[in-house]
């Protein structure tokens, strides 16, 4: 039984295992960048006073290093993976797959040697300059024919929840991208966008918002509902609760752009919808939290002993935290005060370096020994150690950015009673914040000697193993029914 | 129709249809099937076989 059968369906793994390594380098690469950028806000003399090196150009390169290349390799990668077991077939085709890899690979190598040389759109996470824009919307129009082709080809009559979410969030990223990137190129390195003024400030956050909303979110929620269950060994908490937590998410989070743009010259009624919508969408983001969590009940002692379901779960408490504080702070008088303060940095971070960052590494610790044929990482302990530097960096981080970011909106809304002067001039606000700064890096360290760790991990455990060839018979309702 | 028209209709409509999908996922029909989904990503383990190395699984088998 050794040979593959014809009855047996091979599953492509390789896809998989080249995503995996893919992620976990560019994750190291991209939170390195943000520490050093961070640095640079203590000591502006970290630029070497060499302008590919400066904050302004190397930040696009952070984000898009950390969304586009850690976040979406990690997406593309485990949707592969859990499309195939889910729906009991292999993919629909090794050829466009091994293209969606190479070609998403080449955005982000391209994305690394453009960015520092200043050519940007300057549209924020949609820097990319055009050509580079078109070669991303190939890039996934043919990661969903596969995605797509291979959920129409299951051997399954149900499609599983987590394929819900991730469908979801690769149709509406092809969407927002292929509608905010319409521009006008002047050169090949040089493009305006079509859209004008106020118009282009909303289609921008409307791409902006929902890249967090279903890149972010939706994408990794389908992860959650995956790997969340296998690791716990237990099914999800309420399935049914996932059915209608993603059909409210993915009918709010389109409308909540504008809460990006209150106080700006759109539209009032525009930035109050959006406001509304950003409120209610707290409702569907703790439906998915409490859905994640809750698939832990009764089995709450696995957190004891095993550190890949304390990545997971704790990415869950970030998730609930990052939605709560979003919904707040998309309250005009709120927005009052924490736009364009260090606290909207902090909360993105506990969203992208608790949720996202969390839950992918937990995903790639279970997904990692599988792929290369062992039955666990090389070395447990150290996942234990950088689950603690992982927190122990992210807690460190948003509280200290909690803490400026407030002060800073304080500052800068303060007036001198006697004649309605600005109590402090901006370079005070910039002055007082160089601690939490200082800390924020510190947090940065420990992210970074965390992701060091796993590298480390990763190829020990690689280096033990084989990649793994998986098969499945190819009559498999009639294996179910038999073992039923 | 004008534009504010349609736009209210609209959102009557998503507003029934998702009261609409609650109400169907949480009929109690529905719930055997859906206890079946939850459980179904566990059975995908017993169907199928995993080897990380072909000409190893062939010898133990030639013995």
């Amino acid at each position: 039984m050794s040979q593959i059968s014809p009855q047996q369906i091979e599953y492509n793994l390789k896809v998989v295992r080249q995503f995996t390594i893919a992620t976990v380098i560019w994750g190291l690469i991209g939170m390195a960048l943000g520490t050093w950028i961070a640095a640079q806000l203590v000591w502006p003399e970290l630029n070497f006073d060499i302008p590919w090196l400066t904050y302004s150009r190397l930040r696009p390169l952070h984000t898009n290093s950390v969304i586009f290349a850690f976040g979406t390799s990690a997406l593309m990668g485990t949707s592969f993976y859990i499309v195939q077991k889910t729906c009991r077939t292999k993919l629909f085709s090794d050829k466009l797959a091994a293209f969606v890899f190479w070609s998403w690979q080449t955005v982000i190598v391209l994305a690394v040697i453009t960015l520092p040389l200043g050519f940007t759109s300057s549209k924020e996470y949609a820097e990319l300059e055009w050509p580079i824009d078109i070669l991303i919307a190939l890039s996934w129009i043919a990661y969903l024919i596969v995605f797509f082709g291979t959920l129409v080809k299951r051997r399954t009559s149900h499609i599983y929840v987590a394929n819900w979410f991730y469908g979801s969030f690769i149709i509406v990223v092809a969407i927002l991208h292929i509608v905010n990137s319409m521009s006008v190129p002047v050169s090949f390195t040089k493009s305006y966008s079509i859209y004008a003024g106020a118009i282009d400030a909303m289609v921008q956050w409307w791409y902006g918002h929902n890249a967090v909303g279903f890149l972010l979110t939706a994408g990794f929620l389908g992860m959650m509902y995956y790997f969340v269950p296998k690791q716990a060994e237990r099914p999800v908490y309420s399935y049914r609760l996932s059915v209608v937590h993603f059909w409210a998410l993915i009918g709010l989070y389109i409308w909540a752009g504008p809460h990006h743009l209150h106080y700006t010259a759109l539209p009032d009624w525009t930035q109050s919808l959006g406001m509304v919508m950003s409120v209610i969408l707290f409702v569907p983001s703790w439906g998915g939290m409490i859905n994640g969590i809750m698939t832990l009940s009764g089995a709450w002692y696995k957190l004891k002993t095993d550190p890949i379901l304390r990545f997971l779960i704790v990415s869950l408490s970030f998730y609930g935290m990052s939605t709560f504080e979003g919904p707040m702070m998309s309250i005009k008088s709120v927005n009052a005060i924490s736009h364009y303060t260090d606290w909207t940095i902090g909360h993105v971070h506990s969203g992208a370096l608790g949720w996202v960052a969390m839950i992918t590494i937990g995903a790639m610790y279970y997904l990692i020994p599988r792929l290369w044929g062992q039955t666990q990482m090389h070395n447990v302990r150290w996942i234990n150690i950088h689950f603690w530097l992982h927190t122990i960096g992210v807690v460190l981080y948003i509280v200290a950015l909690w803490i400026s970011g407030v002060m800073q909106g304080l500052m800068w809304r303060a007036v001198n009673a006697e004649d309605g002067t600005l109590t402090y001039s901006f370079v005070e606000s910039v002055q007082a914040s160089y601690p939490f700064w200082f800390i924020r890096f510190v947090g940065g360290l420990f992210i970074v000697a965390g992701m060091l760790l796993m590298i480390w991990n990763m190829y020990r455990t690689i280096s033990a193993g084989k990649p793994t060839r998986e098969t499945i018979d190819a009559a498999p309702r009639e294996a179910a029914t038999q073992s039923a | 129709m004008d534009y504010i028209t349609w736009r209210s209709i609209y959102t009557v409509i998503v507003f029934v249809l998702f009261i609409g999908i609650a109400l169907w996922a949480f009929s109690r029909k529905r719930k055997k099937q859906f206890d079946e989904a939850a459980k179904s990503i566990f059975e995908e383990d017993e169907l199928s076989s995993t080897k990380q190395d072909n000409t190893k699984q062939e010898s133990k088998n030639n013995e």
